[in-house]
C-alpha cells in the first residue's frame, strides 16, 4: 500500500509534470488565465489519465509493439471524447471556458507520455495510481499558476474580486504572464525540492 | 512486455480496438445527446428572457435568426441573434429589441475574445449597462473614438467597436421585419393571429405544466422542429 501511496506522492512532487518534467505546456501556458480554468483543464487531464492508464495497462501485453502507438492513441481519443460530451451535457459553462482545450488532450504529451513510461509496463493498479499522481500534480500546478495570474492579472481569486475594479495587471492574464509566472514559480518549486 | 507483432495480430488488435471504442462512443453520445441538447436550449431560452421584458412565446423565425416575443396578443419585441467578427474570432450576440426601436437589452452568446481584454465585453457591469435602453434615435450607435455615443471597454476598442457593429446589424434586421409587417399590413395581422393558433395546438398536445414560462419554452422547441 505504501508503495502506491508512494506513486502518488512521487506524480505531485518528484515527477511533478509542470514544474519538473516540464510536460503539457501548451494547455498550462494558454488555459491558466484564472484558478478556476487552471483547476478545470488539471481535472480534465486528470480523469483522462486515470482511466487511460487503466485502460492500457490492463490491454499491454496482447498489443503487438509495431503498432502500440496508434492502439494508446486511440484508446486515449476515446476517453477524451467522453469527457467532452459529459461537459457538454453537464457542465456546459466549463466546457465553453476550456473549449478548444479538450480534445487538445488526446496529443498531450503527459498522457503519452504516462502511457508508455509506466502504464504499459506495470500493472492496473499502480497505472491507476501512477494516474492520479501524476493528474494531480498537473491539477495543482496549474491551478497555483491560475491563481497567480489571476490575483496579478485580475485582482481576483477564484473569480471573487478583491481590488473593487477590473484593472489588474493586464500583462499577467496574456502569455507574456503565463510565461513569467511559470518561469518564477518552477523556480521556487525546485529550490524548494532541493532543499529537501 | 508487449507481444511480438506480426500481421495478424496487428489487424486483429488495432481493429477491436477501434471497434470497442466505437462502441463505447456511440452508446456515450446517445445516453448524453438529449442533456447536450437541452443545456443548448436552455441557454438560448436564458438569453432571451434576459434580454427582453417578460413575455409567454417566442417563436423562432430560422430565415432571419430572430425569436419573435408575445404576450398574448400583444408583440413584446424581436431577440436577434447577430454575429459579427470580433478581434480574436467570432462575437455572437442576442439582442433584445421593443417594437419601439429601442435596445432593451443585449447578452453575448459566444465569443473568443482574448481573456481579460476583449472578453470584459460578457462581464464589464459598466459595458454592459450601457446596452439596456439604448436608443438609436437619441444616441449615436458607435464607440466615442468613432464619434459615437458607445463607452468602449478600456485597451479593447476593437471588440467594443465589433460589439456596436452587432448591435447595429440587429437593428438592420428589426427594421426589415418591421418594414416586411408595414407592407403586409392587414393581411400581416391576420397571419399573426393564425400562427399564434397553430403554436397554441402545438402547446396543448404537451403535458400541462405548472410554470407558464416553461410550457412557453416547450412550445418554442416544437416550433423549431
Amino acid at each position: 500500500m505504501s508503495n502506491k501511496l508512494r506513486l502518488i506522492a512521487d506524480g505531485l512532487v518528484k515527477n511533478n509534470p509542470t514544474f519538473v518534467l516540464l510536460l503539457g505546456m501548451c494547455p498550462t501556458l494558454a488555459t491558466t488565465t484564472s484558478a478556476i480554468n487552471g483547476l478545470s483543464m488539471g481535472l480534465a487531464t486528470l480523469f483522462v489519465l486515470v482511466l487511460s492508464n487503466m485502460a492500457i495497462s490492463a490491454i499491454a501485453p496482447v498489443v503487438p509493439d509495431k503498432v502500440h502507438i496508434p492502439v494508446y492513441i486511440v484508446v486515449i481519443a476515446t476517453f477524451v471524447t467522453l469527457l467532452q460530451f459529459l461537459m457538454q451535457a453537464y457542465t456546459p459553462a466549463m466546457y465553453e471556458t476550456l473549449g478548444l482545450f479538450i480534445p487538445l488532450i488526446v496529443v498531450n504529451c503527459i498522457v503519452l507520455g504516462r502511457a508508455e513510461a509506466f502504464a504499459s509496463k506495470n500493472g492496473v493498479l499502480a497505472s491507476a495510481c501512477d494516474g492520479l499522481g501524476v493528474g494531480l500534480g498537473f491539477t495543482c500546478s496549474l491551478t497555483v499558476l491560475g491563481l497567480v495570474r489571476e490575483i496579478l492579472g485580475s485582482g481576483s481569486v477564484f473569480g471573487y474580486n478583491f481590488i473593487g475594479g477590473n484593472d489588474g495587471m493586464l500583462a499577467f492574464v496574456m502569455a507574456p504572464g503565463a510565461f513569467l509566472c511559470l518561469g518564477y514559480l518552477m523556480v521556487l518549486f525546485n529550490k524548494f525540492l532541493k532543499k529537501n | 512486455m508487449a507481444a511480438k507483432s506480426n500481421l495478424t495480430n496487428m489487424v486483429l488488435v488495432l481493429g477491436v480496438t477501434c471497434l470497442v471504442c466505437s462502441a463505447v462512443l456511440a452508446g456515450a453520445y446517445a445516453i448524453t445527446k438529449d442533456p447536450i441538447d437541452a443545456a443548448a436550449a436552455q441557454k438560448t431560452n436564458r438569453a432571451i428572457a434576459q434580454v427582453l421584458p417578460h413575455f409567454a412565446d417566442a417563436e423562432y423565425n430560422e430565415e432571419g435568426h430572430y425569436y419573435t416575443a408575445t404576450d398574448g396578443d400583444a408583440l413584446v419585441g424581436y431577440a436577434i441573434e447577430s454575429t459579427v467578427v470580433g478581434f480574436g474570432g467570432n462575437l455572437s450576440l442576442m439582442v433584445g429589441i421593443t417594437p419601439d426601436r429601442v435596445v432593451y437589452n443585449t447578452s453575448v452568446l459566444s465569443h473568443s475574445e482574448t481573456p481579460g481584454l476583449g472578453a470584459k465585453c460578457s462581464t464589464d457591469a459598466k459595458f454592459m449597462d450601457q446596452w439596456k435602453g439604448f436608443n438609436p434615435a437619441v444616441k449615436k450607435l458607435s464607440v466615442k473614438k468613432d464619434g459615437g455615443d458607445v463607452d468602449a471597454i478600456t485597451a479593447s476598442t476593437i471588440t467594443s467597436r465589433a460589439y456596436a457593429q452587432a448591435v447595429a446589424n440587429a437593428l438592420a434586421v428589426f427594421d426589415k421585419i418591421a418594414g416586411q409587417a408595414k407592407i403586409a399590413g392587414q393581411a400581416g395581422n391576420d397571419a399573426v393571429a393564425g400562427n399564434e393558433e397553430i403554436a397554441g395546438q402545438a402547446g396543448n398536445d404537451e403535458a400541462v405544466m405548472p410554470d407558464s414560462d416553461r410550457a412557453s419554452s416547450e412550445k418554442e422547441e416544437h416550433s423549431n422542429e
